[in-house]
């Protein structure tokens, strides 16, 4: 059988699960979550650095960039040019290229702005950066997005934060069909169940924070997260059986007595 | 003596400080950190020929964790 690889704009990763790094107690404990969900990439904010407290440390302290891919977002960011600021600022820090790009369209449901999103996602695109999409299930827009030179296709499978799972997998689905780069549900991602659905539909992979930041023993859910992940790949590999109406026996009929 | 905003703070800093001069200061001339000053990124290299002078807006920031 062929190897199965995880490759996003041109970088193998080890791992189908991405992580975020955000709403952990410390940066011990997202040091630890991380390792024990088997990442190779988490998803970092930019922020002002603290200036009144010289001594506090800051998460790459805790998570070498060198081990682990860095994934800047622009989380928090409603229109372009704030994005824009941002992944300039994240490549400046240190000559990160693969960014994920999100525009917020609404503070109550964190929705993308996807008319803004695409328009992003052409400037950077032009600027050499390569861009992980936060989109919505739309199956239109997600081709857009492609057609413009996205690196990976990232549609919610809820809101953000909301623990939600996978709303709509008719849309997931076809954007899956459709894509010629990578699928990763990002956001919503409730449980381990619902990444391996994700999964097994065919996302080539998921990127989980709330789900196991918020558990109450986070490190034990990036565990399950990691299993979840490698079980619905798997599944999606090894091809589900074909479904019936009606019950078929599993015991042959032949020298029944 | 000049001031400058810093992370939107008032922060008063000695004539002819640099960038460089700033981010010792605040022990972070060895952490990932980038620098706008005045809405423009200062690439690393000139953070030495970079010089403050009153009224400046200097934004220094990091990677944070986040989703």
């Amino acid at each position: 059988m062929k190897k199965d690889i995880f490759k996003v704009a041109g970088k193998v990763l080890k791992s189908r699960l991405i992580v975020g790094t955000g709403k952990y107690k410390s940066f011990y404990e997202t040091a630890k979550a991380v390792k024990a969900s088997g990442a190779a990439m988490v998803t970092v904010a930019v922020r002002r650095v603290n200036i009144l407290d010289k001594k506090k440390p800051i998460l790459t302290d805790y998570l070498n960039p060198k081990k682990i891919i860095y994934l800047p977002n622009t989380a928090g960011c409603f229109n372009s040019e704030e994005a824009l600021r941002t992944l300039r600022l994240a490549r400046e820090m240190g000559g990160w290229k693969l960014v994920k790009l999100e525009v917020l369209g609404d503070k109550k449901t964190l929705y993308p702005n996807m008319i803004e999103t695409i328009k992003s996602t052409k400037t950077l695109v032009k600027e050499g950066f390569k861009v992980m999409v936060y989109c919505t299930d739309d199956p239109l827009l997600a081709k857009k997005l492609e057609d413009n030179g996205a690196s990976a296709i990232m549609p919610l499978a809820s809101p953000i934060g909301s623990g939600l799972g996978l709303q709509n997998k008719v849309n997931i689905s076809l954007i899956i069909k459709q894509s010629k780069v990578p699928v990763i549900v990002d956001a919503g991602i409730g449980t381990p169940s619902d990444a391996t659905i994700a999964m097994e539909l065919g996302c080539e992979g998921v990127l989980v924070n709330s789900a196991i930041a918020n558990a109450k023993k986070p490190i034990l859910m990036a565990q399950a997260f990691k299993d979840a992940v490698y079980s619905g790949r798997n599944s999606f590999l090894a091809g589900r059986m074909e479904q019936n109406y009606f019950a078929i026996p599993s015991s042959p009929s032949k020298g029944l007595i | 003596m000049a001031k400058i905003q810093l992370n939107g703070k008032k922060v008063s800093i000695k004539s002819n400080y640099s960038i460089f001069d700033l981010l010792k200061r605040y022990k972070l001339s060895n952490k990932k950190v980038a620098i706008e000053h005045n809405g423009i990124i200062i690439p690393r290299t000139n953070y030495k020929k970079k010089f403050l002078k009153s009224n400046d807006k200097v934004e220094i920031v990091t990677f944070i964790g986040g989703g």
